[in-house]
């Protein structure tokens, strides 16, 4: 089992998603995958640093591959998506809409946003050319075992969700400008000031979800710290660790111990905490109940 | 004349809405492969084929929604309703899952398909992607885009566009939201449900009216006034103050409101629009009739180039905002 570093799914600046790959670039993940994955109207902010990214993770050995946008709508946006496709690098869809730019026979991957819920859509995906596919975070354990085994059988892997915030919804409409009476095409790009997004907390305090722009995620990070074995037996191959602000090469030196069994579920729990204190985890999804659930 | 889609969660409420002058019901099996899995409501296999003789003997087609993700390991209980939706002689099925879409493609070539907005195909490359390797005949739209943009998309397809025009309204991009799982465990993808009653609970607090969701407090209104459904995108919630800003209180996603784009039929219809479709499988039969004959008035107006009929539904969004949604770009 290894470690696919997800695209950054907050609003960061060129100077901080150049120090991120470089920092990756030294770490123990085996893949990267980079893209504006959430909103195209930041990506002429930071496209200037992909290539400077990729040259040097991929001369430290990693692979990597690059990530369409989530929900695509406009000409440009399809452009975009066009164009991931005459790079040369692996592509990774987070709309399907992206596989009808397709080269014919190339090969790429799925990110968790495409709705792979069984074994028919995985099949139908591996004959259009899918290697490697991360499963959507809200998957039980029971689904990805049999998906796990349905990837083995049709030569793709399998990863599933492993940390961060989880990618809970897509919009048409901005929460971060809408939160500032502003409407997405006059946003004033404030979804930069929450590098890690915009706290949302229910009426009675309990902190629920993170808004990010269009996109909406859980607040808690989620975390398959206990549930490694488990993936591991049922055919998992790789978890995804999606980017935060801080601290983020010791979280995925944390993941690297525990999927070589150098640090059991609880130590990497608590070397979790210590790592991002105040943080809260969840790891309900796959044990099939609240999404939410702190472990347990 | 524009078609128009209704919704029929019973029998009866399918005759009502074949009564009222719908041009097309849509319904559903009574379990998980539909996604409006509520209890008592949807149709046995049996009642499937009589509302299908209802129907076309009064010259409506009917079609059914298999339209969530079968789960991994049971993909045979979605295939199953496929089959017997074929059985039924619906007009069509409405299906979301591409490894369903392909399997119906492969077993039932002469069975008509459409897109379910769970697929949220937002762009031509995705709508032609389902029909160029489907043979899909319709696609429902997902509520992310605006009148112009459908516009385009219907320059850069050769199938038929479907779009909501009136009742619940979806804030997220359909078919992929797990909002609802993360709050309860069960989500419309999985299990046909969002923000499930069996989740909700209200309470009457230090004189206020409180709603939950799985436990979480997401309405809150003072005594008398009535306290909305609980449901995630349209709940009321709080973002903690920042180094840049104060807290905030209020509807973060949506306010408690409806989508009746009613005054935009005209629009949609120039924008080469096939069917309005109507939400409610769970509403009772009178909504369903009531509602059918209002939208029935206003397609035969848009047809004979009238201005869209104002206040006939003015009774049934009593007391509820609505809003045209994503139809007009200053709501994103």
């Amino acid at each position: 089992m290894d470690l696919t570093i997800g695209p950054i799914a907050f609003f960061w600046t060129a100077e901080q998603v150049r120090g991120f790959y470089q920092s990756l670039a030294k770490g123990p993940a085996a893949r990267v995958v980079i893209g504006e994955w959430v909103c195209s109207k930041r990506l002429p902010f930071w496209q200037q640093e992909i290539p400077g990214a990729v040259e040097v993770l991929l001369a430290a050995g990693k692979e990597v591959a690059l990530s369409s946008l989530t929900l695509i709508t406009l000409q440009r946006e399809r452009k975009q998506t066009a164009a991931l496709f005459e790079t040369g690098l692996q592509v990774e869809i987070a709309d399907l809409g992206a596989l009808q730019h397709l080269p014919e026979g190339a090969p790429f991957q799925v990110g968790p946003t495409v709705n792979v819920y069984n074994e028919g859509t995985l099949q139908w995906l591996a004959r259009k050319g899918a290697t490697r596919i991360c499963l959507p975070p809200e998957l039980p354990l029971a689904s990805v075992a049999v998906l796990a085994r349905a990837g083995r059988d049709a030569g793709v892997a399998i990863e599933v969700w492993g940390h961060g915030r989880a990618p809970l919804a897509i919009s048409g409409r901005c929460y971060h400008a809408r939160l500032h009476d502003r409407i997405k095409d006059a946003c004033l790009f404030v979804c930069g000031e929450d590098p890690d997004g915009r706290e949302v907390q229910t009426l009675d305090g309990t902190t629920f979800l993170t808004i990010n722009g269009v996109q909406t995620l859980g607040h808690a990070h989620t975390t398959v710290a206990n549930q490694i074995a488990a993936l591991r037996e049922a055919g998992v191959t790789a978890l995804r660790l999606s980017p935060q602000i801080g601290n983020f090469p010791e979280i995925v030196d944390i993941y690297a111990r525990a999927t070589c069994a150098e640090l059991p579920p609880a130590a990497a729990l608590a070397e979790l905490h210590r790592q991002m204190p105040g943080a809260v985890f969840a790891d309900g999804f796959l044990a099939g109940t609240t999404g939410m659930r702190a472990p347990v | 004349m524009m078609e128009l889609v209704c919704p029929a969660g019973t029998p009866a409420a399918l005759r009502a809405a074949v009564d009222a002058g719908a041009h097309t019901i849509y319904c559903g099996f009574a379990n998980e492969t539909n996604a409006r899995n509520f209890p008592g409501l949807n149709f046995s296999r049996a009642e499937l084929a009589e509302g299908v003789a209802y129907a076309t003997g009064r010259g409506a087609k009917v079609l059914v929604a298999i339209n969530t993700f079968p789960r991994a390991g049971a993909q045979q209980i979605w295939h199953r309703a496929v089959a017997d939706a074929h059985q039924a002689g619906v007009h069509a099925v409405i299906l979301a899952d591409p490894g369903l879409i392909a399997h119906a493609a492969e077993t039932h070539p002469d069975l008509r398909l459409h897109l379910s907005v769970q697929a949220a195909a937002a762009n031509p490359d995705a709508i032609n992607l389902y029909a160029q390797t489907f043979g899909i005949r319709r696609v429902v739209l997902p509520r992310v885009l605006t009148v112009d943009e459908i516009t385009a998309i219907n320059r850069e397809i050769d199938i038929e566009t479907e779009v909501f025009v009136f009742g619940g309204l979806c804030v997220m991009a359909e078919g992929r939201c797990s909002l609802s799982s993360w709050a309860t465990g069960l989500s419309p993808n999985m299990n046909g449900v969002c923000s499930p009653a069996s989740h909700v609970a209200y309470e009457t607090v230090a004189g206020q009216n409180e709603a939950r969701l799985g436990g979480l407090l997401i309405h809150r209104t003072a005594k008398g006034a009535p306290v909305p459904y609980p449901t995630l995108c349209k709940g009321c919630f709080t973002a903690p103050a920042t180094a840049n800003g104060p807290a905030q209180t209020g509807h973060i996603f949506e306010d408690p409101v409806s989508l009746d784009a009613t005054e935009l039929i005209p629009r949609l219809q120039k924008a080469g629009v096939t069917a309005l479709k109507i939400e409610g499988r769970q509403r009772s039969r009178a909504y369903v009739a009531q509602v059918v004959r209002a939208f029935r008035a206003a397609v035969e107006a848009a047809e004979a180039g009238q201005p869209m009929p104002t206040g006939l539904l003015a009774k049934l969004t009593e007391g509820q905002a609505a809003t045209t949604g994503a139809y007009a770009k200053t709501w994103r």
